[in-house]
């Protein structure tokens, strides 16, 4: 097992640095002059050539791509993303931070509710398949997988706060209250896309042997149903959900603008708009990072819980 | 399978209400009832009546016509996006695929590190990179996409490469273009072509969110998206208007989603839900 977990981790290095230096390339691609740029920031009126020049040398942008790569290699590690060219007296870091804990919560609490809600509905849409229940939940499935999340969320914010005003609009001015709608909305398009998962993995192990075994020896339905069957489905399932974490931070961009939610959306987006490259890239670097880490402890995890991949993964690897 | 797809009545009755839809874009200038640009303050928010059927926005444009001229840019850049996507998915999917040795390393590489990022933050870094403005939407949606598809296509064109048809190709002597074009892009078009349409859901979905952030199509544009955007503002004053393009978005991803559903069923019986 150990052995298992060694490989899988070392096999992601590679992955880890190819995004390193694609995140740099991307940085470099920009038509932006840094030296320029920080010249600017320090509020230094009129850069003449000379003065560029030496900025340039200073910075080591003089150096060859390798030596700057690994320079902002190390800085990188040590989470020192440098100045964010919006807001001088801030760095990357100190902006990202101020940022995280809301999206943190923000994701949390959507991933909470989507376990919560999809697991029992998709559970009740396998047993009970093709009834009213089942196809009530697959029309919805259909409708809100085709529905863009902003306007989920604009629908929500007329309805329950403007129509009904049982919760704030925007911001996060009212503690738990106001991460409520934000929270649903970011929850409502994966809740469509595991409730499917749930119930078609179910479907499908019980037409498997062993559930043919367990009501031949007259086991009650539910034990069958819950012992047998949902534990195996979990199994995949779990993974699926884990691996979409990174994807859920990563989808609160547009919710958190809609919602005017302080985390690391809008921040990414005013950075667009500001074209604040340090701060973009740093977080595409966090991301892009995250997703690995992820997929590599849910891959794990499987592992754990399957023996069967386990052998194949070593045999594989 | 085109016979199939004849006998299905959901897939004709979709691709019909898809047809009438394209139709009414093409044909916007006669379709739609008032100008999608005027301005008129005298009916800001006007409430649906006769002359304008769903009302007027917040600088008093038919909210209808726009409707109807919105189908232009939103289709048209969904379908270009998915054109884009496919033409380069094809490329590296066909070299990778019917090469193999260092040329598929080097792609199918590639290919890993672009998967490695969540779409949304990719698309998001594009458009940073080059600036707003509407190609560079296509462009981000395109370069999130392509590596999909090409490993999509590797996988199909590795299954066709070693049938009997490519070997004796080869034996003949046939050049490597002429087996790549005549042979396995005929076979793999289909099942592509189908992917495609699956995924212009998924296109006019992410184009309209890059608009509603206002990093799209920009105003006075009409394009749902960017429409959505305007009625953020004042949708407490003039629900119509948000509930409206956001309708029209769902029933048209809807219908591209069932199109999907339906084509695969006809390509593949078994894989039924």
């Amino acid at each position: 097992m150990n052995k298992y977990i060694l490989k899988r981790t070392i096999a992601i290095i590679p992955l880890l640095f190819a995004i390193s230096i694609f995140t740099f390339v991307f940085i470099n691609l920009i038509p932006v002059d840094p030296a320029e740029v920080v010249l600017r920031l320090w509020n230094i009126p009129v850069a003449s050539e000379e003065l560029i020049a030496q900025t340039r040398e200073d910075l080591g942008l003089n150096d060859p791509y390798v030596v700057r790569y690994f320079n902002w290699l190390a800085d990188a590690l040590r989470f020192d993303f440098g100045v964010s060219y919006a807001t001088p007296q801030l760095t990357v870091a100190q902006k990202l931070a101020a940022a995280f804990p809301n999206t943190l919560q923000l994701a949390s609490l959507s991933f909470v509710l989507v376990i919560v809600i999809s697991l029992p509905i998709g559970f009740l849409c396998a047993v009970y398949k093709d009834s009213w229940f089942d196809k009530l939940m697959r029309a919805f499935i259909f409708l809100t997988t085709a529905m863009p999340s902003y306007w989920i969320g604009l629908v929500l914010m007329w309805v329950i706060s403007v129509k009904l005003g049982w919760l704030p609009t925007s911001g996060n001015f009212n503690g738990f209250k106001s991460l409520i709608l934000p929270s649903i909305t970011v929850a409502s398009s994966y809740i469509s896309i595991f409730i499917r998962l749930i119930r078609n993995n179910m479907i499908e192990n019980m037409t498997q042997d062993y559930v043919h075994y367990a009501n031949v020896r007259g086991l009650k339905q539910m034990n069958i149903l819950v012992k047998h069957i949902l534990k195996n489905s979990l199994h995949t399932c779990v993974v699926a959900i884990g691996m979409s974490i990174p994807q859920l931070i990563s989808g609160t961009i547009v919710v958190e603008n809609v919602f005017a939610w302080p985390g690391l959306g809008t921040l990414c987006i005013s950075s667009v708009f500001a074209r604040d490259m340090p701060v973009i890239q740093a977080y595409v670097l966090l991301v892009g990072v995250l997703f690995v880490v992820f997929n590599l402890i849910f891959d794990i995890l499987q592992g754990v819980m399957d023996p069967k991949l386990r052998v194949g993964g070593e045999k594989n690897a | 399978m085109l016979r199939r797809l004849f006998h299905h009545k959901g897939a004709m009755i979709t691709i019909c209400i898809l047809t009438i839809i394209v139709l009414m874009g093409v044909f916007a200038p006669i379709v739609a009832p008032n100008d999608p640009l005027e301005v008129d303050m005298m009916n800001r928010f006007a409430s649906p009546n006769a002359e304008f059927p769903l009302g007027g926005d917040q600088l008093g444009r038919c909210i209808l016509s726009r409707l109807i001229w919105g189908i232009r840019p939103t289709l048209g850049l969904a379908a270009l996006t998915m054109i884009g996507t496919m033409g380069i998915g094809l490329a590296v999917g066909l070299a990778s695929g019917y090469f193999r040795g260092w040329i598929d390393e080097i792609l199918m590489r590639l290919v890993d590190v672009l998967l490695s990022f969540p779409s949304q933050i990719m698309v998001f870094a594009v458009v940073a990179l080059l600036g707003i403005n509407v190609a560079n939407v296509v462009i981000a949606n395109v370069c999130i996409k392509w590596a999909w598809y090409a490993r999509m296509i590797r996988t199909n064109v590795i299954k066709y490469r070693s049938e009997n048809f490519v070997n004796f190709s080869n034996v003949v002597g046939n050049s490597n273009r002429f087996i790549l074009l005549k042979h396995l892009l005929p076979s793999i078009a289909a099942e592509s072509a189908m992917l495609a349409s699956l995924d212009m859901g998924w296109a006019i979905i992410n184009i309209s969110t890059l608009s509603f952030l206002g990093m799209g199509v920009s105003a006075p544009t009409p394009e749902w998206g960017a429409m959505l955007n305007d009625a953020k503002q004042v949708f407490i004053l003039n629900p119509m208007q948000m509930l409206a393009p956001g309708i029209t978005i769902m029933v048209v991803v809807a219908l591209f989603n069932m199109l999907g559903d339906v084509l695969r069923d006809a390509l593949d019986p078994k894989e039924v839900m």
